[in-house]
């Protein structure tokens, strides 16, 4: 095969984009700039950080079953990890929120980062929802049996129906945990390709 | 265990939850505990110093 072939190949285009865009020494960088030594710009990796417990919590919830978890002591421990990591995920995604939103993150070319936040955000509401309508206990009777009404009035009640303990666990398991885990993957990607976004300038000069 | 049934004894939970109703607003205690947190969390965040910032900014 000549070098001409080769240069053309899809993977040689591909792996010449990628690390065009992002090379190893941006993906993992060595040092950050001096702005981000604040607390505000920990939110986001803490968020990342519990998202990891929720996903390991979730995977030995899903091997072991809900007979496990509501019948046995480790079962309720592990149970219980898996909705305070969700609580802290929120908690922590939501102060990354404001921080963002306050700094105006989607300056310099960021509307892309900004933007894949906003729906991992909205994807991460429906994995929580899915999750409450999966627990198989009262809690999560009362829950489904609230909001079929409200999805039924949006018209999405045949294809998403909140009473169907199968479906909503899918929906909980595979689906959106997926969409949020692509979704996250992108949003860090973008950051790491766009930079962390610098803080207002201090003093700002007027030109008259 | 004995903490956390003194702990029960402090929160009693079985009884239908405080909720607070101000216009359209309609927030039980929990959350809005919850609301009030993440706020001070986010000032905390702003007005706290970082440990080693003063050094780096020195350092360049």
């Amino acid at each position: 095969m000549s070098t001409t072939e080769i240069d053309r190949q899809w993977t040689t285009r591909l792996r010449q984009r990628a690390t065009g865009k992002l090379p190893p020494e941006k993906l993992l960088p060595d040092t950050q700039p001096t702005y981000v030594a604040s607390w505000i710009y920990v939110f986001g990796v803490a968020t990342l950080a519990a998202l990891i417990m929720v996903i390991v919590t979730g995977c030995i919830l899903a091997i072991r079953g809900p007979l496990w978890w509501h019948g046995s002591v480790y079962g309720h421990f592990v149970n219980s990890l898996h909705l305070w990591s969700v609580e802290i995920f929120f908690f922590t995604m939501i102060v990354h929120l404001w921080g963002k939103f306050f700094m105006a993150a989607w300056r310099g070319g960021r509307t892309l980062t900004w933007m894949t936040g906003v729906v991992t955000f909205l994807a991460s509401i429906a994995t929580a929802f899915t999750g409450y309508a999966s627990q198989t206990n009262f809690d999560s009777q009362w829950i489904t049996t609230q909001a079929k009404d409200g999805i039924n009035a949006t018209g999405a009640g045949a294809y998403f129906n909140v009473l169907n303990l199968g479906q909503m666990l899918m929906w909980h398991i595979v689906l959106l945990p997926l969409a949020a885990v692509v979704l996250t993957a992108l949003h860090v990607l973008l950051v790491r390709v766009k930079g962390v976004v610098p803080p207002f300038a201090e003093k700002v000069e007027v030109h008259s | 265990m004995a903490f956390f049934t003194a702990l029960g004894a402090l929160v009693p939970l079985d009884h239908f939850g405080h909720y607070f109703h101000w216009h359209f607003i309609y927030l039980s205690l929990s959350n809005l505990i919850i609301i009030l947190l993440m706020i001070a969390t986010f000032l905390a965040a702003i007005l706290a110093p970082f440990p080693g910032r003063k050094s780096r900014k020195e350092h360049q």
